[in-house]
């Protein structure tokens, strides 16, 4: 079976909600929708205090290229443009909108009914899913039409579907497949005709077999869509990872992108969020979140309009343990601690993880004994012991030297540390103030 | 919302490795080879192994207290593993107070003086053996002879070991071949030597716990043992009359010792798979040098100290293949 070949960790898989259905969470009262909430410039509001919105009104506009639209997911009025703490810990502007009702926009199709064909042409669609506000919802959100738009020069010849998720605990993205494997086959041939390409795979991690056969089944007449099982190892859906396990190509540090060795990667959720945008002419309002933990009551896999305050998700979870230590938006790997539960649920909200207050600390860091199990993770053959030192040191013409933008933030290498020493935090750091002198570099030439 | 919240940036989760986790499986992977020791010297390996382990618990405690001030780190175990070794390293012959001098170097100039555990350029038990046996050269040389359960400490019979019969052999004394144990006792340990160094058989027991328990990989291990076998295996097909067979060579004198769990020594061994192997190769060439052609009948210390001298600049010229690298 195929795999990545360098580096990687094998985590607890603790997928305690793999057999549990999607649940539809009911509307909040109040939905805050963060302006920033992908990749890029944070969207530009074009409403004010006091307006009707509905369901579907498109209540922020792309603030460039690279940015996406925000449409409510409620219907009511805007009750203020504010600032919000969202899962980067910072304080961001965002919408209010106090719910009243649920009406939605009339050019949405709320039909069950599968819509398999579309007279769309290539640009008709691109425009339609920039104006959906779809952006990539494995978690980094990347502003889904500018992928598909790959750079001129690059020769795309496949389309990979990324239905990894190798995170711990996450199930958003397998519940989906087995619920809604048409519409996924159908997003992927609207992208494959945006791409002009009559290739596309599905990897999929071999922990999930009932989806493997599944999706095999229904491809298995459509020419063009192959199922592939993956070895499981840690961080497979990285996007470079898994272009190197399905193709057997590296893509080439940054800046260089997936299209550069002839792949376009999308998240097997974003496929679906395009499905709906392109045939049922629905903007990206709603997500699947995995609400989980060990101590979690009730772990769940729910359908969550966006804008919901995660308090709601625990809500129905059964309640957030006593014990709780905590929050996470996403999974244990790469997640990020939410300060409380107002947070709302964004576009990138995959999961919402409760760690117990006993595992919750970090434990005592001790020297390196420079056992090399770090150089070993890292999957993108990077020393995290010997970047984690340039970086405590300040020297930054070692940590680019040592290629440390390659740094894909998986935590491999902390999450491995016999010494618990927070590798990936002086990474962060490193890379950060590697990246800006880069940057200044250009700037300057 | 009552109860507070840890805020960290991810990874949140870890594996559950501990420095205790891999100093532990070092202790255990060790057990087997100090059985054996038992058995082929007795009492005498007893206690010298003992008087190394606690003289080196002691030193430690005694400085990390009263000279550094610091917490105490005997917790982590790893100065057991600095007692067993040096132990190992040793004649089961030898009066205490030298391996308590012996202790007293490897824990004190070896590994505290430069910041404990993990800032120590050198392995620890072999400053202090080669302390050892550079201050006390014959007691150090004196090796006895296997006795099978043993009473006798200081007094016990001493006789050449194979490696110093291998010497004599090359030297031009083709008559030593004469004195050679079997492959077979050598194999098992069933030989004079260090205390530790005798049974490759159960050494080779204790590689496989360190791989099976993912505390160590096989590069460095393999391309030492590689490189003596293609070394002394070419001299033996040149002239098999003065040159032995080149498994004499693994299995004698300390080279499985010093393979598997010397030069293994995570502080003082590169960081890299492509560093590891080249070190090990180091190693397993100045062995084979040292042994053949140096004044000492064994190499393996001198050689593994040479090669972690080595280790900063292999860690700076061997880096890992970089995800992407091939195709730039």
């Amino acid at each position: 079976m195929n795999t990545f070949k360098i580096g990687g960790v094998h985590p607890e898989p603790n997928k305690l909600t793999a057999d549990r259905k999607i649940e539809t969470l009911g509307l909040p009262q109040q939905a805050v929708f963060p302006l920033s909430q992908h990749i890029g410039a944070p969207a530009v509001p074009c409403v004010q205090k006091g307006d009707s919105v509905r369901v579907g009104t498109r209540i922020a506009e792309p603030g460039g290229f690279m940015s996406a639209s925000i449409h409510s997911s409620v219907s009511g009025k805007v009750a203020k443009i504010d600032t919000i703490v969202d899962a980067s810990g910072l304080r961001k502007p965002a919408i209010f909108i106090d719910v009243e009702g649920d009406e939605w926009e009339p050019s949405i199709d709320r039909s069950e009914k599968l819509v398999l064909q579309s007279t769309k042409t290539r640009e008709e669609i691109i425009e339609c899913i920039k104006n959906a506000g779809v952006v990539g919802m494995g978690g980094a959100c990347f502003p889904t039409h500018v992928k598909l738009c790959p750079p001129k020069e690059c020769t795309i010849d496949t389309l990979i579907i990324n239905a990894v998720e190798c995170e711990p605990y996450l199930t958003a993205d397998h519940r989906l497949m087995l619920e809604h494997p048409d519409e996924i086959i159908i997003g992927i041939k609207v992208i494959l005709k945006v791409l002009g390409i009559d290739r596309a795979v599905i990897g999929v991690e071999a922990n999930k077999p009932d989806a493997i056969d599944l999706l095999r089944s229904k491809t298995s007449m459509v020419s063009g869509i192959e199922v592939m099982p993956l070895q499981m190892k840690y961080p497979q859906g990285g996007e470079k990872q898994l272009i190197e396990a399905v193709t057997g190509r590296q893509v080439p540090p940054p800046p260089a992108l997936p299209a550069n060795v002839g792949c376009v990667v999308q998240n097997v959720g974003t496929v679906f969020a395009i499905y709906e945008a392109v045939m049922k002419n629905k903007p990206l309002i709603e997500r699947i979140v995995t609400v989980t933990g060990q101590d979690v009551k009730k772990p769940c896999n729910l359908k969550v309009r966006m804008g919901t305050p995660v308090s709601q998700l625990l809500e129905y979870a059964g309640g957030m343990p006593e014990d709780t230590g905590k929050l996470i938006s996403g999974g244990p790997m790469m997640g990020r601690p939410l300060l409380d539960d107002t947070a709302p649920v964004v576009k990138g909200t995959s999961g919402i993880l409760l760690i117990p207050a006993k595992d919750a600390a970090r434990k005592q860091e001790r020297n390196c004994i420079r056992c090399a199990k770090c150089v070993q993770a890292c999957p993108m053959g990077l020393e995290p012991y010997l970047l984690a030192t340039a970086s405590e040191s300040s020297d930054w013409e070692c940590a680019e030297e040592n290629w440390i933008m390659s740094c894909i933030e998986c935590g491999c290498c902390q999450s491995t540390c016999p010494s618990r020493r927070p590798l990936l935090d002086w990474v962060r750091l490193a890379k950060n103030r590697v990246g800006g002198i880069i940057r200044a570099r250009n700037a300057k030439k | 919302m009552a109860q507070k919240l840890y805020i960290t940036t991810s990874p949140h989760i870890h594996c559950g490795d501990t420095i205790e986790r891999n100093m532990r499986w070092v202790i255990w992977a060790l057990m087997p080879a100090l059985l054996a020791s038992f058995y082929v010297f007795g009492l005498g390996a007893l206690i010298v192994t003992a008087t190394s382990v606690l003289s080196c618990l002691f030193f430690e405690w005694f400085i990390t207290k009263f000279i550094l001030k610091r917490p105490s780190t005997l917790g982590d175990l790893s100065a057991v593993i600095t007692g067993i070794l040096l132990a190992f390293n040793l004649p089961s012959n030898l009066p205490i107070y030298m391996i308590v001098i012996g202790a007293l170097v490897a824990i004190g100039i070896g590994k505290m003086a430069f910041g404990g555990l993990g800032n120590n350029p050198f392995n620890p038990a072999l400053v202090g053996r080669v302390f050892l046996l550079i201050s006390f050269p014959a007691k150090m040389t004196s090796w006895p002879v296997p006795a099978g359960f043993a009473t006798s400490y200081i007094d016990a019979q001493t006789g050449a070991t194979p490696l110093n019969l291998i010497g004599q052999i090359a030297g031009g004394n083709t008559a030593a071949a004469d004195q050679l144990p079997g492959l077979g006792d050598l194999f098992l340990g069933n030989i004079g030597g260090c205390i530790g160094e005798v049974s490759a058989l159960l050494l080779l027991v204790g590689f496989v716990i360190l791989l099976c328990s993912k505390t160590i990989t096989w590069h460095i291990p393999v391309s030492i043992l590689g490189t003596v076998t293609v070394l002394t295996g070419i001299m033996w097909l040149i002239n098999p009359v003065l040159y032995v067979n080149p498994l004499y060579h693994l299995c004698s004198g300390g080279l499985m010792l010093g393979a598997i769990f010397m030069a293994t020594d995570y502080v003082t061994s590169p960081m890299t798979t492509k560093g590891m192997v080249w070190y090990g190769i180091g190693i397993g060439f100045l062995t084979v040098v040292i042994r053949y052609f140096g004044s000492y009948p064994e190499g393996m210390s001198f050689a593994i100290l040479i090669m972690n001298a080595v280790t900063p600049l292999i860690n700076n010229w061997c880096k890992p293949k970089r995800f992407g690298e091939a195709v730039k």
